[in-house]
C-alpha cells in the first residue's frame, strides 16, 4: 500500500494515498471542482483550465496536480470564480452555443457550469465560427462550430480493435474535432449514447433523438451541476 | 417621486419574451403601480414622447429598422435591458450568420418549394419603403452599449419580475438556480 500524505481543501484536512489526482480526492471528499475535460482513470488533459484552484497560493489545475504532504489547497475564492467565469465565457463566444436550438440544451456541461457561475451574458463578442458540420454518417453527427476541444471523446471512444474514432485536425485557430466516418458508421447505438454522453457540450450528436426529455425534466433544470458531490458534502459535516 | 417610466421594443424576435413578461400573470398589476409604460407594443405608443428610465429590448438586429430602433431607444432611455436569447446573442435568426445573404435571399423568393413556380421572373422584394436585411443578425451590445442582460428563450417570467423589481426599488436580489435558463 502506498503512502497516505496530509492535507488541506479549505482549510479542512484531508488524508489521501500519495501521488492520487488533487481533482478525484477532492471530488472523493465532497469538494466539487468544476472540470469539462476530465475523466475519472483516464489521463488527465489539462485542456479546458476550468479546474483551477490554488495550491500552496499558486493557481494550477486540479486535474494535473498530485496530492502531496501539507499542500494547502483552495477550490473557492473570489478570484477563481471570476477567473473560471472568464474561461466560460470565452467558451461561449468561440464556438456557436445558441442553447435554444441545441439537442444537449439542460443535458449539457458547458451550460450548466455558466449557470451555477450565474453568466447572464457573455462579456466578449460573439464568433459565428463556420465550421463544416460533419452529417454523413447515418447515425451520428458532428457539429464541430460547438467543440470546446477537450478530446474527451479522442481518449475514451476507441473502435472494436482499439483504433481512434475521434482525432483532431489543423493547428492553433483552426484546430478542430474530426471522425473516421468508417469507423463511425460502425459504431452501435450504444457506442453512440456514450460518446454523446461524454461530450461535455453538443458536438456529438445522435441522430433522431434530440430534444427527448422535456423541459423541466432535464438533468440541470432544477439541480446545479456538481451537486451530488456537494451533497455528499453536507452529509460529512452532519 | 414620480414613478420609473419603462419603454419596451421587439426587433428581430418572436415576440415570446414580451409574452414571458405577461406570465407575470397578476404581478403585472404590481408592475404598472410600480411603473408608467411609454413606447410599447403593450399599449401601443409608436414614437417616445417622454425620456424614459428603462428600455426593455427583445431580439437583435436584422434589417436597418431594427438598428434605427435600438439607437433611438438608447438615446431616449437611461437604461437598457436585453431580453433574451435574441437579443443577446442573435438567437435563431443568427443562425443565418454562416450563410450568404445571398443565398438566402433566393432560398426564400426564387428557390423555396412555394415560391419557384410562383417567381418566375425571380423577384427579391427590394422596394425602398421596406427595411433592409442586413448581412447578418447582429447582436443589440455589438451595436449600442447594453447595461444589463436577461437571458433564456424566453427569459422565465420569474426572472424577469426580480430584474425589473431590483432595478426600480434598487433591492439587491437573489436569483434562484431554476430561473436562469438559456433555452
Amino acid at each position: 500500500m502506498s503512502k497516505k500524505v496530509k492535507f488541506t481543501i479549505d482549510g479542512n484536512e484531508i488524508s489521501a494515498e500519495e501521488g492520487k489526482n488533487l481533482l478525484d480526492v477532492a471530488c472523493e471528499n465532497g469538494y466539487y471542482i468544476p472540470a469539462l475535460c476530465h475523466m475519472k482513470g483516464h489521463k488527465p488533459a489539462g485542456s479546458c483550465r476550468l479546474c483551477n484552484v490554488k495550491v500552496n497560493g499558486r493557481i494550477m489545475t486540479a486535474c494535473t496536480t498530485l496530492v502531496s504532504e501539507g499542500m494547502e489547497v483552495i477550490t473557492e475564492d473570489e478570484e477563481l470564480a471570476e477567473l473560471r467565469k472568464t474561461i466560460l465565457e470565452a467558451m461561449f463566444v468561440d464556438g456557436n452555443h445558441f442553447c435554444p436550438a441545441c439537442e444537449k440544451s439542460g443535458v449539457c456541461d458547458l451550460q450548466a457550469l455558466a449557470y451555477k457561475h450565474k453568466i447572464m451574458s457573455p462579456k466578449f463578442k460573439y464568433e459565428f465560427s463556420n465550421k463544416k458540420v460533419e452529417a454523413e454518417v447515418p447515425k451520428i453527427m458532428l457539429e464541430k462550430n460547438r467543440c470546446i476541444l477537450c478530446k474527451k471523446c479522442i481518449r475514451a471512444i476507441k473502435s472494436k480493435d482499439g483504433k481512434n474514432i475521434f482525432g483532431f485536425k489543423a493547428r492553433g485557430k483552426k484546430l478542430e474535432i474530426t471522425m473516421d466516418e468508417e469507423l463511425a458508421a460502425q459504431m452501435t447505438d450504444e457506442d453512440i449514447q456514450r460518446a454523446m454522453d461524454i461530450c461535455p457540450v453538443g458536438t456529438i450528436i445522435k441522430k433522431e433523438k434530440g430534444f427527448k426529455i422535456p423541459i423541466g425534466k432535464r438533468k440541470y433544470d432544477k439541480k446545479p451541476i456538481g451537486d451530488n458531490v456537494e451533497k455528499h458534502k453536507e452529509k460529512e459535516k452532519d | 417621486m414620480s414613478k420609473p417610466i419603462v419603454a419596451t421594443t421587439s426587433l428581430a424576435g418572436c415576440f415570446g419574451c414580451h409574452m414571458s413578461l405577461l406570465d407575470i400573470d397578476e404581478k403585472v398589476l404590481d408592475l404598472f403601480k410600480l411603473v408608467e409604460l411609454n413606447k410599447s407594443p403593450l399599449n401601443d405608443i409608436k414614437k417616445f414622447n417622454k425620456k424614459c428610465d428603462v428600455g426593455i429590448i427583445e431580439g437583435g438586429c436584422a434589417n436597418d429598422e431594427n438598428v434605427h430602433v435600438l439607437k433611438d431607444f438608447r438615446k431616449n432611455c437611461n437604461t437598457l435591458i436585453a431580453l433574451g436569447s435574441c437579443a443577446i446573442t442573435g438567437g435563431l435568426p443568427a443562425l443565418r450568420n454562416n450563410i450568404k445573404l445571398k443565398e438566402c435571399m433566393e432560398e426564400a423568393y426564387i428557390n423555396n418549394i412555394t415560391t419557384k413556380d410562383n417567381n418566375k421572373e425571380e423577384i427579391i422584394p427590394c422596394d425602398k419603403d421596406i427595411p433592409k436585411i442586413l448581412d447578418r443578425i447582429y447582436p443589440i451590445n455589438e451595436v449600442v452599449k447594453i447595461d444589463y442582460y436577461i437571458p433564456g428563450c424566453p427569459p422565465r417570467a420569474k426572472l424577469i419580475w426580480l430584474t425589473l423589481r431590483a432595478l426600480i426599488t434598487g433591492e439587491e436580489v437573489d436569483i434562484p438556480y431554476e430561473v436562469i435558463k438559456y433555452d
